[in-house]
């Protein structure tokens, strides 16, 4: 059984405008699933429909099996919820904050649980300062222990690095890892696709309330990545040799390198042929390398696809 | 019942309240001395005596009411307002929290605080007058019930309000007026019979009527339609709450 899943869930607000147009999804436990979208895609709406801050137009989902509106204390008190917002209260000092979290979600005071979560996030010395006194990166880290203080089986980060510099976004990945190790199921959303490349097992792609794809990252990047192969030739070229008129090479503006771009998926890459007519045209290659396309370009690509369809 | 819950909220309020002891506890002493040097000792002094209790004593259930009901109203409307307008109400939304919980745990402690503004005052007034309370349980339980029912209301009004300015609305341009004209400072049948009418329709006039019963054992308007009142407002007040709850009325998107 999935820990969460998501079925048709539609949610129109009372504008009309509709945030989420019969999203599908199903969520593994112990899995970090990303979910990737521009602004505006409808991740945040998503997020608040499972944790209960938002009400779903139709649907339904279900958390460890309990549904989240009818059943709404089994399932929030799974439920980590870790929002886009600096949202804290300024005058509480970051302990009694991670208290009153605990007890919200009617656990028993554990003071040993909240050392741990504390030293983890490195906010055990912080832990007597008032919460406006704090910087941006420690603020954050202060959602993240309050969302933690109820040991949550499934946490959910909204845009976790938002605005935050390079070495606390390595901080942060670092702790989602390790929330991993204890077996917590992890939803981020971004809109870093490096974020979604570093720390995901898979990634799931939403756009105006849509998810378009939802994929194992490893086979996504295989199945809808290219590669770029380029040449470089010891002796430049003016154009492109006739014989190898039927691949689409791209002639380097010295002339010295060729391109191919080519489908890792395909059956026939033609890159051995390719070798071939180059060697039988008498041009010497000095070295060969390839490089494998981002998420972004898989991600830029569905997205400029569903609009054309969307257009047409 | 997630009683953590309802004692975290409630602890987290209190907290608000001590920060601040100081101040909470001074400025009423401060008011209610100031009423009785104008009330009592200024104009009481003229006055003498309504329906046989000296004008200072006649006024003290209703300078009681009077901060109750206001301070009851603007901890409560505050303590709900705020964590919208900061955003940190998500996580009571997020939280396995009904609503019930939720408003025992605000509610709660806006009464305790009002309730405590009402025992300070209480204490004030008796260096100034000599106090006599007839019925000291039934002066317990109107305390007690306007403390709630109006930290019930402020509790709406603090849902209701989408800024400042609308959370120091209602509190100005309807409870001061109905207190003021709900015979605080003065009994009903003072006023001219047109007015005394009128005054029938402020529901304010039956809580410090009662109130004023368990002091003195004199009212405006019989005991029991009292208590029938406050119970009726604070119903009302319950309802009100459950709806926005059920229907999620500015607070669920």
């Amino acid at each position: 059984m999935p820990t969460v899943e998501i079925r048709d869930v539609r949610k129109r607000y009372d504008g009309g405008f509709e945030a989420l147009k019969g999203v599908s999804l199903d969520i593994e436990e112990g899995e970090i699933l990303a979910l990737l979208g521009p602004n505006g895609a409808g991740k945040t709406t998503l997020i608040s429909a499972i944790c209960g801050i938002t009400r779903i137009t139709d649907g339904s989902i279900r958390v460890g099996g309990h549904d989240v509106v009818t059943e709404f204390r089994a399932a929030r008190s799974l439920v980590g919820l870790v929002p886009q917002e600096m949202n804290l209260e300024p005058f509480q000092t970051v302990i009694a904050g991670v208290r009153f979290s605990r007890g919200l979600f009617g656990k028993r005071p554990d003071e040993a649980l909240i050392e741990r979560i504390l030293r983890r996030l490195s906010l055990w010395d912080k832990r007597n300062a008032k919460v406006m006194e704090l910087s941006g990166g420690m603020k954050r880290r202060v959602l993240i222990a309050k969302a933690l203080a109820h040991e949550p089986r499934v946490l959910f980060l909204d845009e976790p690095t938002a605005g935050v510099d390079v070495e606390l976004r390595r901080d942060m990945w670092d702790t989602v890892a390790e929330l991993k190790r204890d077996g917590v199921t992890i939803i981020l959303t971004t809109h870093y696709i490096e974020e979604a490349e570093a720390i995901a097992d898979r990634v799931g792609v939403i756009n105006k309330g849509e998810i378009l794809l939802v994929e194992d990252k490893a086979s996504l990047m295989t199945r809808m990545g290219q590669k770029e192969l380029t040449i470089e030739l010891t002796d430049p070229v003016d154009s492109v040799p006739p014989a190898l008129s039927d691949y689409d090479l791209r002639l380097s503006e010295d002339g010295g390198s060729l391109t191919y771009r080519y489908d890792t998926g395909a059956d026939r890459t033609g890159i051995g042929r390719l070798m071939g007519l180059l060697a039988e045209a008498g041009c010497q290659v000095r070295d060969v390398h390839t490089a494998q396309n981002s998420l972004e370009d898989i991600f830029v690509g569905l997205v400029a696809r569903q609009e054309e369809e969307t257009a047409a | 019942m997630n009683l953590p819950a309802i004692w975290a909220i409630y602890k987290f309020e209190m907290a608000r309240f001590f920060r601040s002891i100081l101040q909470s506890f001074v400025s009423p002493v401060i008011s209610t001395s100031l009423y009785f040097v104008v009330f009592g000792a200024a104009i009481g002094s003229r006055i003498d005596q309504v329906e046989g209790v000296s004008y200072g004593a006649f006024i003290v259930p209703g300078l009681i009411m009077l901060s109750v009901m206001t301070q009851a109203i603007s901890n409560a409307s505050f303590g709900i307002y705020f964590p919208k307008f900061i955003g940190t109400i998500y996580e009571l939304l997020s939280a396995p929290v009904n609503f019930l919980e939720i408003v025992l745990g605000f509610v709660g402690a806006a009464a305790t605080k009002a309730l405590f503004i009402g025992v300070v005052i209480l204490g004030t007034a008796a260096f100034f007058v000599d106090l006599q309370i007839m019925h000291p349980v039934a002066m317990v339980i109107f305390l007690l019930l306007t403390c709630m029912s109006f930290s019930l209301l402020g509790f709406i009004i603090g849902i209701w309000a989408r800024n400042f300015e609308q959370l120091q609305l209602v509190p100005l341009l309807v409870v001061t007026p109905l207190v003021f004209l709900g015979g605080s400072f003065y009994s009903i049948s003072m006023l001219p019979p047109a007015w005394q009418t009128v005054a029938y329709f402020n529901p304010v006039v039956y809580l410090v009527s009662g109130f004023r019963w368990s002091f003195f054992g004199l009212a405006d308007v019989p005991i029991a339609v009292s208590l029938l009142a406050i119970a009726g407002f604070t119903a009302i007040c319950l309802a009100a709450v459950w709806w926005i709850f059920k229907t999620g009325w500015r607070i669920r998107t």
